[in-house]
């Protein structure tokens, strides 16, 4: 069963790291990013490894969407 | 299971690589660089799982029979490390975009020559 | 063209050598000789339930030394190159106000966040948890109460003394276990105490206080710029 689950999410996290770098939207390419950043704390509880999962959630998909998002609402007010 | 997360690392990593070499915006150069470093941070931590065992932390594992029952704890504590650090790292990177964006206002790499020969 | 080119020959090579590497790729099934000696002997010598934590912070002390200087180097790099007089800010009232929701939501969220931060870095040697990932959360509370309220500006001076005092006093237990136990940053100048408690492992709790706080600090410190960034006239 943990294999279903490990492979399920190791095709999500290709999904979203393709969407991440190829969409020429910005805000749909950083918010993918941090969905890559989740399903990679969910890989981490499956190798069990409860510490780096958390920390994982913490920064990686919480963190750092954030400070993405605003850079990019600075460089947009700065253009118009 | 872990042959499959190691493959996923692997591909993570190599997606984030094309990702620095192809793309012209800046933003999206530093987005590869953040899936690069979620690769390999997989890629550590599924080396160090051992088959069927547990987390290392001894609550409910006797200490005295804990070298049967978990997994290795040194590939955890590295990556702990260097997951700070690559937030660190990218923050500095957006401050350097920032910037570079106040200079010459635009957001393409081949506006900034200025150091080709 | 030529660059196309290049970039898929790098690409190429670099997977072969993924794929190599893949196919010399074994599961094990007993831990190696670093990790058995960690697990026999890692709650006698260090009397802390977490081994996780025992290798951060003694086996490996050393290097989460250099990297709470590395993130000191990247938070004051930041507040460096980002800086501004004050006469080139926006007033206050030009700034959007934010929902009544979100400040309402934030009251109550605000101290729970700050109050699951703490628990998180103080039982770092009991559970799953520690002083980064404590830390993180502390970070985000701050995060919450940034966003919510636009007058709200992090005093800087508040923060830079919080910050080098936690460092300054993790350098100085490290010379403590000098002067009384086995070498640097060696854990045994308190007593070890039995194993699960929440007075236990000598000073793990005391090192993980102060990296929580001044990792929690940094974060904010870090956040708070780039959000100040936001009010700058141009």
């Amino acid at each position: 069963m943990f294999i279903a689950i490990a492979i399920v999410l190791g095709v999500a996290s290709l999904i979203s790291g393709y969407i991440a770098i190829h969409n020429k939207k910005l805000s749909v390419a950083i918010i993918a990013s941090g969905l890559l950043s989740l399903f990679a704390s969910v890989i981490f509880l499956l190798l069990a490894a409860p510490d780096v999962a958390m920390t994982e959630a913490a920064i990686g998909s919480g963190l750092t969407t954030l400070i993405f998002f605003y850079v990019l609402n600075k460089i947009r007010q700065r253009n118009d | 299971m872990e042959y499959i997360i190691i493959s996923t690392g692997f591909a993570l990593i190599l997606l984030g690589l094309w990702g620095i070499l192809s793309q012209k915006n800046l933003i999206k150069i530093v987005l590869g660089f953040t899936v690069f470093d979620t690769g390999i941070n997989i890629v550590i931590v599924s080396i160090g799982y051992v088959k069927g065992k547990a987390a290392p932390i001894l609550d409910v594992i006797n200490p005295s029979e804990a070298m049967n029952k978990i997994v290795d704890p040194v590939p955890q504590a590295l990556v702990l490390t260097a997951i700070v650090i690559g937030l660190g790292v990218t923050a500095l990177m957006l401050v350097y975009v920032l910037k570079l964006h106040r200079e010459k206002n635009s957001l393409d790499i081949n506006s900034f020559k200025d150091l080709k020969w | 063209m030529i660059k196309k080119i290049l970039i898929i020959a790098i690409l190429a090579v670099v997977g072969l050598i993924f794929f190599n590497l893949y196919k010399a790729y074994q599961g094990t099934e007993i831990l190696n000789r670093t990790a058995a000696y960690y697990a026999k002997n890692g709650a006698g010598e260090v009397g802390a339930a977490n081994l996780v934590t025992a290798v951060v912070v003694t086996y490996r002390g050393f290097d989460t030394l250099g990297e709470v200087t590395i993130l000191f180097l990247a938070a004051a790099i930041i507040s460096f190159i980002l800086k501004f007089k004050k006469e080139d800010l926006l007033p206050a009232r030009h700034v959007r106000v934010s929902s009544e929701i979100l400040n309402t939501a934030s009251q109550v969220l605000v101290p729970i966040i700050f109050m699951v931060g703490i628990y998180i870095f103080i039982n770092g040697h009991l559970t799953p948890g520690g002083g980064f990932q404590g830390g993180a959360v502390i970070a985000s509370g701050v995060l919450l109460m940034i966003m919510s309220n636009s007058n709200f500006s992090i005093s800087h001076k508040l923060i830079s003394v919080v910050e080098s005092i936690s460092g300054f006093a993790y350098v100085l237990i490290g010379l403590l276990g000098l002067i009384f136990a086995g070498g640097f940053l060696d854990n045994r100048v308190l007593g070890l105490g039995h194993l699960g408690d929440l007075f236990s492992a000598g000073i793990i709790p005391v090192i993980y206080t102060f990296i929580g706080l001044k990792v929690g600090a940094e974060l904010s410190n870090i956040l708070g710029t780039i959000s100040h960034a936001q009010n700058e006239i141009n």
